[in-house]
């Protein structure tokens, strides 16, 4: 009876995971095109990576995109949890409701609100530069501003997701920590410092956890705001990937590139499951 | 604490409330920007001025990508295929949830294992051997390839183990007492007294696959075989430069899971909590 059960889970698993990422390591060794076999080159296609133009631009803009999303993504997020926390009743709702709605959007609308929102001729953003007496900029079509404006975007999309975390976290702090602060006349900003941020941390360490690993895999939204502008300076590890075995029909290069995000993911993975478990050791 | 202080804080806490709804409001206006521009005559939309209200209020837009583009077709596929991804992944993590809570079988840790190591994998690095997988099959530009690749979701499965490991275990011993096959006792105490976490899995399931891009995207190079997220980006000449045509376009693509949400607002956002870890 167990084996039944398990037996659909463990056919698809085999099929469309443990099969794929056995055969991800094995053609990163080889010159295969996307489809069929390839030839054994060795350690070539790594060794090639140093030298790659567009590996570097990708590894280097997939961690720029980090830094300009994660850090930035979690405050924001805990400032607006840090506000919506004080609402009650049915304004909480809606005021919750209208920060989340954008994390529930496929990217394509999300590509194509922002799209028109910042469009260099008619978008509405527009307006805010000319009221400040900037220039306009098409902002997905000029280098410097790409990663920003799209990091500005993503923050939009997903902040959602990290203020629900965040009101979870700091509903779970009894109210009564709170009166006890306020009888000590404790101020606003001594109350948070010493009592919220202290409790709320294993959250802020679990946001920016998932941020850092969801943000490493950016693809979506770097493909579509790039279509017509610069794709090769916008490349990030994933699009590269794409780009190689997709348009370069090189699936054994593109592998070594998969391998290298890979192991970076599991990397940071496994050293924050050792960090957390660490901490939580040490709190004990 | 003296009045003059309290007042202070008040007047204080009223304007940290009163930014918070501002900022809230700005936040959701992109939305209603990107809804009420895909109502104004395509000439209304690239007026120099701002105009928070269509001066013409007109559903043309909707009608066109409706009866003019292949819009339907792509709502069939994107049902159909978020309906498989959402029956395969809950059915068969369910199944294999409840197996590795209640039952012994060989190689039963180690399965858990892979499971929570596979929590860690970046799918998107498995693109290239997907595609390879499914080409082989034979089963590109169509729903069970674009169903495939999406069925892995460990965390799915991990919520239903945690789930089952809570249920007493008297529920489990007094079944036994009646003789009830095992069966039976997935599907008369199991999975009722966990209905609320099943529904909740499978609304979210449903809205991530709907909103799934990558895959859709490269399993499909058919216009007609399409799913709304990946048609309305990737046929442009289907809507041309037309902003507002553009845009009634996302409003359609993104209607049903704003609607899911709204509707089940508790189920996903208890969903979503789940899946980060947090007991909610």
């Amino acid at each position: 009876m167990a084996l039944l059960l398990i037996s659909p889970f463990v056919a698809i698993y085999g099929l469309i995971f443990i099969y794929p990422t056995i055969k991800m390591f094995m053609i990163s060794f080889t010159d295969a095109p996307l489809i069929g076999a390839g030839d054994w080159v060795g350690t070539e296609n790594y060794e090639r990576l140093g030298r790659d133009r567009r590996f570097n631009t990708s590894l280097w803009n997939t961690f720029y995109f980090v830094v300009l999303t994660v850090v930035p993504g979690t405050l924001v997020a805990l400032a607006i949890a840090l506000g919506v926390s004080r609402l009650n009743g049915r304004l909480q709702a809606l005021v919750l409701a209208l920060f989340f709605l954008p994390y529930i959007l496929p990217v394509s609308v999300v590509y194509r609100l922002w799209d028109w929102t910042l469009n260099f001729q008619f978008g509405i953003a527009m307006h805010l530069f000319d009221l400040i007496g900037m220039d306009r900029v098409p902002v997905f079509k000029v280098t410097g501003w790409f990663m920003p404006a799209v990091a500005f975007v993503t923050i939009w999309w997903t902040a959602g997701f990290s203020i629900l975390l965040f009101l979870a976290g700091l509903r779970s702090i009894p109210a009564e920590i709170y009166e006890a602060a306020s009888l000590d006349n404790s101020g606003r900003l001594s109350t948070f410092r010493n009592i919220t941020w202290p409790l709320i941390w294993p959250v802020t360490a679990l946001v920016l956890t998932i941020q850092l690993i969801l943000q490493m895999k950016i693809f979506d939204q770097v493909y579509l705001f790039s279509t017509g502008g610069r794709a090769n300076d916008n490349l990030v590890l994933v699009y590269y990937v794409f780009q190689r075995a997709f348009q370069n029909n090189q699936g054994g290069r593109a592998a070594a590139v998969a391998v290298v995000l890979f192991m970076i993911v599991i990397i940071i993975s496994v050293l924050n499951f050792q960090l957390t478990r660490l901490s939580g050791n040490r709190s004990k | 604490m003296s009045p003059v202080t309290a007042k202070r804080l008040n007047v204080l806490g009223l304007l940290i409330t009163l930014a918070t709804v501002l900022i809230a409001v700005l936040w959701a206006f992109p939305l209603y920007w990107g809804v009420i521009s895909s109502l104004k005559p395509e000439n209304e939309t690239v007026r120099p001025y701002i105009e928070l209200w269509p001066e013409t209020l007109t559903f043309s837009h909707y009608t066109f990508a409706l009866t003019q583009t292949q819009i339907g077709a792509w709502y069939i596929n994107s049902l159909a295929t978020a309906l498989g991804v959402t029956v395969l992944t809950v059915g068969s993590s369910l199944f294999c949830g409840y197996a590795i809570s209640q039952l012994q079988f060989p190689f039963r840790r180690a399965l858990w294992w892979l499971i929570l190591a596979s929590f860690m994998v970046p799918t998107q690095t498995l693109i290239i051997n997907h595609f390879e997988l499914i080409a082989s099959m034979k089963l590109l530009n169509s729903w069970a390839g674009i169903i495939l690749p999406q069925l892995i979701h460990p965390v799915v499965i991990i919520i239903f183990k945690q789930f089952f490991d809570s249920v007493p275990k008297e529920f489990r011993e007094a079944a036994a007492m009646d003789n009830a096959s095992e069966w039976r006792i997935l599907t008369r105490v199991y999975i009722p007294m966990n209905w609320g976490v099943i529904t909740a899995l499978s609304i979210v399931t449903f809205i991530w696959a709907w909103n799934a891009f990558l895959w859709p995207f490269l399993a499909v190079t058919k216009t007609e075989m399409m799913t709304i997220t990946v048609g309305i980006t990737q046929v442009s000449d289907a809507f041309g430069v037309y902003y507002a045509r553009q845009l009634s376009a996302a409003v359609l693509a993104g209607l049903p899971v704003a609607l899911a949400y709204l509707v089940f607002q508790r189920h996903v956002t208890q969903a979503i909590t789940l899946s980060a870890g947090i007991k909610g």
